[in-house]
């Protein structure tokens, strides 16, 4: 296209990893995860929908190993999108652009989400009485 | 991008080049319900973990019970519909960032978009299914 020759802005490869462009593609990858994990939920009350053996499947399917591998992955993507969405939504009001704020802010991101999701399972695991 | 030589030749005023163009203060449309949406799904989402640890180990008879209860089943369907329609809004945006090719990209958002609505139909006619018939 040879009418496009706009600048470009530094491409991801040639730009040095921080910890504000990693939080930010984590961002935008836990984001297309949760579409995944919207269409596991979609399936889930489809399989309900069917009755007891379409619903028992689809139990069986996510109680497996790698169900559960795969659950845990949608857990922390979810915490991780709502942490940092939140962060995201201090910044629509203006709040945390400073370099050092937004380096603690990202921190909490990262250790509130992992905390979240570990709660969550212990609680799930508690629930069952397997703990 | 007034100064390409074929701009330049044009007798349309500036005023008439641009009318019809721009955001028209729709601008911030997608950006907004993206807030919105975001907004919502923040109490509807811990909700909905809170509500899936009580359902670890249920069988088929208790999830029944949970989601043909009227609150449950209300919250299930927005879960449903914000979810869906957050989820869309945020693929679009990667799709443009990512894909250039402008016929992919047109399918790959009609797939998304038509897919979001798909899913999310079957999601909530699952819900009501469940919910009227118990």
């Amino acid at each position: 296209m040879p009418e496009n020759r706009r600048p470009l802005s530094p491409h991801l490869q040639v730009y040095r990893p921080q910890i504000t462009s990693i939080l930010s593609i984590t961002h935008r990858a836990t984001g297309v995860t949760l579409a995944f994990a919207a269409l596991l939920l979609a399936y889930w009350l489809a399989s309900a929908a069917y009755g007891p053996d379409a619903f028992a499947r689809a139990q069986d399917v996510m109680e497996s190993w790698f169900g559960r591998l795969v659950l845990f992955g949608f857990t922390f993507s979810l915490f991780y999108h709502m942490c940092n969405g939140i962060r995201h939504l201090g910044w629509d009001m203006l709040w945390g652009f400073e370099l050092p704020t937004l380096r603690i802010t990202g921190m909490i991101v990262v250790v509130t989400s992992m905390a979240l999701t570990v709660l969550s399972w212990l609680m799930a695991y508690g629930h069952v009485g397997k703990l | 991008m007034i100064n390409t030589p074929q701009q330049k030749r044009s007798l349309q005023s500036k005023l008439g080049r641009v009318r019809g163009l721009g955001s028209t203060r729709e601008g911030v449309h997608h950006w907004w319900a993206q807030r919105m949406s975001a907004v919502a799904l923040l109490p509807l989402s811990l909700w909905f973990v809170y509500s899936l640890i009580n359902l670890a180990g249920s069988d088929y008879t208790a999830f029944q019970a949970w989601a043909g209860e009227f609150g449950n089943s209300v919250f299930l369907v927005l879960l449903v519909v914000t979810m869906f329609h957050h989820a869309q809004l945020g693929l679009q945006v990667v799709i443009e960032d990512y894909v250039h090719s402008e016929i992919w990209k047109m399918g790959m958002l009609l797939f998304v978009k038509y897919g979001a609505v798909l899913f999310a139909a079957s999601a909530i006619f699952a819900v009501l299914k469940i919910s009227l018939a118990g």
